[in-house]
């Protein structure tokens, strides 16, 4: 590019140059505010949990900044036994609702993207579909299903649930690592006598082990944030899990619970941030997986 | 499965009869492994019949049936939404805040992403990671600090206006203003989306494309309509599809931030259904008031599918 412009003379080269370098410029200030901008919420969830009850009540100067920090709200929130029960629910759906998943569209998708059987194109393009499908339209019919089987106010239900929410985009995502193998690969372990299942867990899984990362990370958050399910089908606080719990527990129509509240929030949203922080890219290339790979 | 594996041991005992009796023990082998590859989906299958297709279309049985589910009432739940007020304010609110929340995330993170293609790729990373911050907070809790910012007498907002001399708003309180608030909280969590969607396309766009254009003298706005967006053409018609799908369905938002209040006017679909099936206890007409989604999400999918199998042609292409 610089040669070709270098050819054209040294003018328009210098103006080039200078365009190129106030659209930088533009740019990351154009990028500043929009970061500013989208960072100012969860900036106000850190500074509201740091403030005790009687500053947020007795509110003097800024709001936005906290004057005097205590981390009060969130010993209180690791003594409260309600909140640690909350916690631990959602950790033990969550855990259940990984493992479950995997399970389930890795073994799928390895069958529908290599081996294949009749009828097997049309369930992958079902699969996709029933992604499309959102909690809001089964929430209804599910709630008489969970009812018959006697599991209203109970954790467990979640469990059953979740796998809908999370299972069609994992398989779809695996299908497209999967697809991306050479098959040469499983030519070769054909070859060497391996069965199906060993094709699988000796190289299929190793090899496509982003895709893998990605799509635990996406079971993990689709379980860990989902509020539609649990607020329809839990209404006992030993039965809840974080999003409702902080909800229906801490909001008692008392302002001056706010403290607790956005620490309870930054401490539910801490586990999806740190493993965003620590595994961005397997995040994003699950987010985009959808559309760009297959 | 145990039974599957005896089946693959049986056939590999069985190795050197099928090679003599050729074709015909070819396809048995065939057979077999596709006996193993539909018991390994048949988890999936079992999940997607039981748990997705059962309940949509036990919804459709539902919502044909009075509140105690006694008695077939046919269309009476739809004729009876419809000629309600309420539900005829949840028809135009659901539409008004889908669309408009889509356009809007469309807009900014189409802005978004060029931007982000502006810079070096090197300081791409740390950018994109902030921000995306907004699409991986919990969004129950994300929404729960937007309800504090916008508390009427302790709002966050309210302080910033009056250190500039304006008055109050009471965010929440009054209709427009409200649902203004609610699209907001949409838009800022779904552009980040968009965002990384949009980039990821820009950067499968050929640079050489560009340079062609510009030895043929396109300028800036050219190049963005001639070449940019009919490169993107299918991955933002995917992006869009799909947001308003999410969109059209979502809950979160409008249940924390206003429960469907003041006087019923930021009611969507999704709350409304909710708060008719679970809060009053008529599951069919609650179903009834989530089928009303099913149309707008029917014709979606159907582009969206359409738009991801010719992008799957084109990458094996």
């Amino acid at each position: 590019m610089s040669a070709a412009a270098g050819t054209l003379g040294r003018a328009p080269r210098r103006s080039l140059a200078s365009q190129r370098r106030w659209a930088l410029w533009g740019s990351y200030t154009a990028l500043t505010v929009f970061v500013l901008m989208f960072l100012v919420p969860p900036f106000y969830t850190v500074m509201t949990s740091l403030k005790s009850s009687a500053e947020i009540s007795g509110q003097r100067g800024s709001p936005w900044i906290a004057h005097h920090p205590t981390l009060e709200n969130f010993i209180y929130l690791i003594n409260y036994p309600t909140f640690r029960t909350f916690f631990f629910n959602t950790v033990m759906v969550t855990l259940v609702v990984v493992a479950v998943t995997m399970v389930i569209s890795v073994l799928a998708a390895f069958s529908l993207a290599r081996m294949g059987f009749w009828g097997s194109q049309t369930l992958a393009t079902g699969v996709f579909l029933t992604y499309l499908i959102p909690a809001s339209l089964l929430f209804l019919p599910l709630f008489q299903v969970i009812g018959t089987l006697g599991l209203i106010n109970n954790l467990w239900s979640l469990a059953l649930i979740y796998p809908t929410l999370s299972v069609p985009f994992c398989t779809w995502i695996m299908i497209g690592y999967f697809s991306s193998i050479p098959k040469e690969l499983d030519e070769a372990a054909l070859i060497d006598g391996a069965g199906y299942l060993q094709m699988l867990s000796r190289i299929f899984i190793p090899v496509a082990m982003p895709g893998i990362i990605a799509a635990t990370i996406f079971a993990f958050t689709v379980s860990w944030g989902q509020f539609l399910y649990p607020m329809a089908y839990l209404y006992t606080t030993n039965q809840m899990v974080l999003t409702v719990g902080i909800i229906s527990d801490l909001i008692r129509g008392d302002v001056f619970q706010w403290g607790k509240i956005m620490a309870a929030c930054v401490i539910a949203a801490a586990p999806p941030v740190l493993i965003y922080a620590f595994l961005m890219d397997y995040y994003i290339s699950g987010l985009t997986a959808g559309a760009t790979k297959g | 499965m145990s039974n599957a594996s005896g089946l693959a041991g049986a056939a590999i005992a069985q190795a050197p009869a099928r090679v003599r009796s050729g074709g015909s023990g070819m396809r048995r082998f065939m057979r077999q492994r596709s006996t193993i590859a539909l018991l390994m989906c048949l988890p999936l299958i079992l999940m997607i019949a039981l748990l997705i297709v059962y309940p949509a279309i036990y919804a459709i049985y539902l919502s044909l049936m009075n509140k105690k589910m006694t008695r077939f009432v046919g269309l009476g739940n739809f004729t009876f939404l419809l000629r309600r007020d309420t539900f005829q304010l949840v028809l135009f609110q659901s539409c008004l805040f889908a669309i408009t929340a889509v356009v809007l995330k469309a807009v900014i993170g189409f802005i978004l992403a060029h931007l982000m293609h502006n810079i070096p790729s090197r300081n791409q990373r740390i950018w994109r990671g902030l921000l995306l911050v907004p699409w991986v907070i919990p969004l129950a809790m994300s929404t729960l600090t937007w309800w504090w910012m916008f508390d009427p007498t302790y709002s966050a907002f309210n302080w910033v206006l009056n250190q500039f001399g304006f008055k109050s708003i009471p965010w929440l309180g009054v209709g427009w203003t409200a649902r203004f608030c609610t699209i907001a909280v949409n838009v800022w969590y779904g552009t980040p989306f968009f965002m990384i969607m949009y980039l990821a396309a820009l950067k499968s766009v050929p640079e050489q494309l560009y340079e062609a254009a510009a030895i043929d003298g396109a300028n800036a706005v050219q190049k963005l309509f001639l070449v940019t967006l009919p490169m993107m053409r299918n991955i933002i018609s995917i992006t869009v599809l799909f947001s308003l799908i999410v969109t059209f369905a979502d809950f979160d938002i409008v249940r924390i931030l206003t429960a469907g209040g003041p006087q019923d006017l930021t009611h969507v679909f999704a709350t409304y259904a909710f708060q008719v099936g679970i809060q009053s206890g008529d599951i069919p007409l609650g179903a009834s008031v989530s089928l009303f989604m099913l149309p707008i999400l029917a014709v979606a999918a159907y582009f969206v599918l359409r738009g991801v199998n010719r992008r799957s042609r084109e990458m094996a292409a």
